[in-house]
């Protein structure tokens, strides 16, 4: 009896242990989640600038200071994220695209065995190496090519995060395409359609959700990526006119303006108004590829898309359908 | 007629496209990890393998290879109970539905996000200043996530017949899952660490503000409240990744940061092919049971 009674303890004792490891992680998302909120509200509520001024205005001059009386513009940064991500995101998506494409539909053996281990790979080499790659071979290379006085651009900088989130798209879409069922395909040939016909009819709009789920999270990858960004993009607080512009992003300024603001001073809570609005974009990426694999929301993110799930394949039978009358 | 020989001739020209795409980007990878490397190596000169205050790398690798272990202490117990209670315990519900959603947010925060974190939490509130601790256990939060969804997948990938069977001959819950089902995850789990380890060794932006730049180690030093002792975890320490972008806003000495980025896309890439290779034997090795 007493054994049993032991085993029983144990029982209790471990699972509550588990339990609170995995309630500790809930607490550790909140309290980062709180912390954020409590120093970034700061800039409204102590500082008393309104929400307008801190994402429409141009005018970047915070007091380092706890008087305040300086102004916090952020428009430049924002405008200097959305666009360099945006520059990444239009490089890379076709590419990425398309290297899926080959791997899963054209040389699937080598795809399988090679070409994808390697892509994965790449997904993990360190930002720093390609910052300072970029800094050292593109920005060079830019000047050169361009005839600007100085390589550090957007364009740099949208290059250099273009090559970082590549693998992760092609990976994520890559999951996407292969859980197309092989029926859809094999309808698609016996009705007579050449492989690309099958592949932008049919299999395209039926992995869509998954390959949207892709880019966006590398959409999120190329939002966080401070030091690579901060390497090439040549840090100059001014708007962006062309590709050609140095500008800054909102982590760069984080990055570059932390350490030396004073705790509590306007600056300071600036910046973490700023890295706010980062958590913010976060949580609507992650809420947007939920909202694009759709029924499935527990398993978003890369899992849904090894998932065909029964929305993908009622959408690869409406593509059926279009494809059939297309031929017509 | 004509139509077809159009389809097939749009079909050949796109296949050409999607081949040429492919080697273009996989061409562009591996002629971007051969230069690195490559080039790191060519430049550089037998001392900037000591380990010296200033103009090597040694002391960098090894608070890297220190900074990723310690972070490893702090994330492998709470991301394996995590995982083992989303996979066991948890039950559906609300709770259970609000803990993925966390475990998603927290691994698509932006690292310099966790950086600040962690500036606030570890430096400004628990007083530790610029120290190693400090940045492993904000590459900790980072790697988290990872670790949880791994041991989560692991346990749920395993037969249900190991749980059952265990069941059935009287064993309690915690009972099965220490003795059959953990031991059977061991290297998928293991894999998962390892990719959090080659992220951890990357790591730069959380650590900018929190482990600070210290390289000034005596090897001969083995107090482990002085701050030259290597094993002192809350002395400051400068990661390879670290050293690679204070040398870039220093502006000098270009052939240490080659040869920095050189050793560190090495550790990366032996550690992310291990990873793979490691996984690879684990489906062989399954598919094999299955037969």
């Amino acid at each position: 009896m007493n054994t049993t009674k032991g085993m029983f303890r144990k029982e209790y004792f471990w699972r509550s242990l588990m339990t609170v490891c995995g309630l500790f992680v809930i607490v550790l998302t909140i309290s980062i989640g709180a912390f954020l909120i409590y120093q970034g509200s700061g800039t409204f509520t102590k500082f008393g600038h309104s929400l307008a001024e801190f994402l429409g205005s141009t005018a970047w001059d915070p007091a380092d200071g706890a008087d305040g009386g300086g102004t916090v513009g952020a428009l430049i940064f924002i405008v200097g994220s959305v666009s360099t991500c945006g520059l990444a995101l239009l490089i890379s998506t076709p590419f990425a695209l398309g290297s899926a494409i080959f791997m899963t539909e054209i040389a699937p053996k080598f795809g399988e065995k090679f070409y994808r281990p390697v892509v994965q790979i790449f997904a993990g080499i360190p930002s720093v190496v390609y910052g300072w790659v970029g800094l050292t071979v593109l920005v060079p290379a830019i000047r050169d090519v361009f005839d600007l006085q100085v390589g550090h651009s957007l364009l740099a900088a949208g290059i250099v995060l273009a090559i970082m989130i590549f693998p992760t798209i092609t990976s994520v879409s890559a999951d996407a395409i292969r859980s197309v069922s092989r029926d859809c395909r094999m309808a698609a040939y016996g009705l007579g359609s050449t492989r690309w016909q099958t592949t932008y009819r049919i299999v395209i709009p039926a992995a869509f959700p998954g390959i949207i789920s892709g880019v966006i999270l590398g959409l999120a990858r190329a939002f966080g990526e401070a030091l690579a960004v901060a390497m090439v993009i040549g840090q100059t607080t001014a708007l962006p006119t062309s590709i050609f512009s140095r500008t800054k992003t909102l982590t760069t300024e984080i990055a570059s303006q932390m350490g030396n603001a004073m705790e509590g001073g306007e600056l300071k809570t600036a910046l973490w108004t700023m890295a706010l609005l980062l958590f913010l974009m976060s949580l609507l990426f992650i809420f947007l590829i939920h909202f694009f694999s759709g029924k499935n929301p527990e398993k978003a993110g890369e899992k849904s898309a090894k998932r065909a799930s029964s929305g993908e394949k009622k959408s690869a039978a409406a593509g059926q359908m279009n494809a059939v009358e297309g031929g017509k | 007629m004509n139509k077809i020989r159009r389809s097939i001739g749009v079909d050949r020209f796109m296949t050409g496209v999607f081949y040429a795409i492919a080697i273009f980007f996989f061409a562009l990878l591996i002629g971007f990890a051969s230069y690195v490397i490559i080039g790191g190596l060519a430049g550089a000169s037998s001392e900037m393998f000591a380990f010296e205050r200033s103009g090597s790398i040694g002391n960098q690798l090894f608070n890297t290879l220190y900074l990723v272990f310690i972070s490893l202490v702090f994330s492998i117990p709470i991301g394996v109970c995590g995982g083992i209670y989303l996979a066991m315990y948890a039950k559906q519900g609300p709770v259970t539905k609000f803990l993925r959603i966390c475990i998603e947010t927290l691994s698509s925060l932006p690292s310099i996000v966790v950086g600040l974190f962690g500036y606030l939490i570890f430096l400004v509130m628990a007083g530790f200043g610029r120290s190693l601790i400090a940045g492993a256990l904000c590459v900790s939060i980072l790697t988290l996530p990872l670790i949880t969804t791994t041991t989560e997948d692991a346990i749920k990938g395993l037969p249900q017949g190991y749980l059952q069977a265990s069941l059935g001959l009287g064993a309690t819950r915690w009972q099965s899952i220490f003795h059959v089902l953990l031991p059977a995850c061991v290297p998928r789990i293991m894999t998962g660490v390892i990719l959090a380890a080659g992220r951890g060794f990357g790591e730069a932006a959380a650590l900018l503000y929190t482990t600070g730049s210290g390289s000034d180690l005596r090897w001969s030093n083995w107090d482990l409240t002085s701050p030259t002792c290597p094993l002192n975890i809350f002395r400051p320490a400068e990661t390879l990744s670290l050293q690679i972008w204070n040398l870039q806003t220093n502006g000098q000495d270009r052939a240490l940061a080659n040869l920095s980025s050189a050793i560190l896309l090495l550790l990366v890439l032996v550690f992310n092919i291990g990873a793979n290779a490691l996984s690879r034997r684990i489906s062989k090795k399954s598919a094999g049971e299955a037969a």
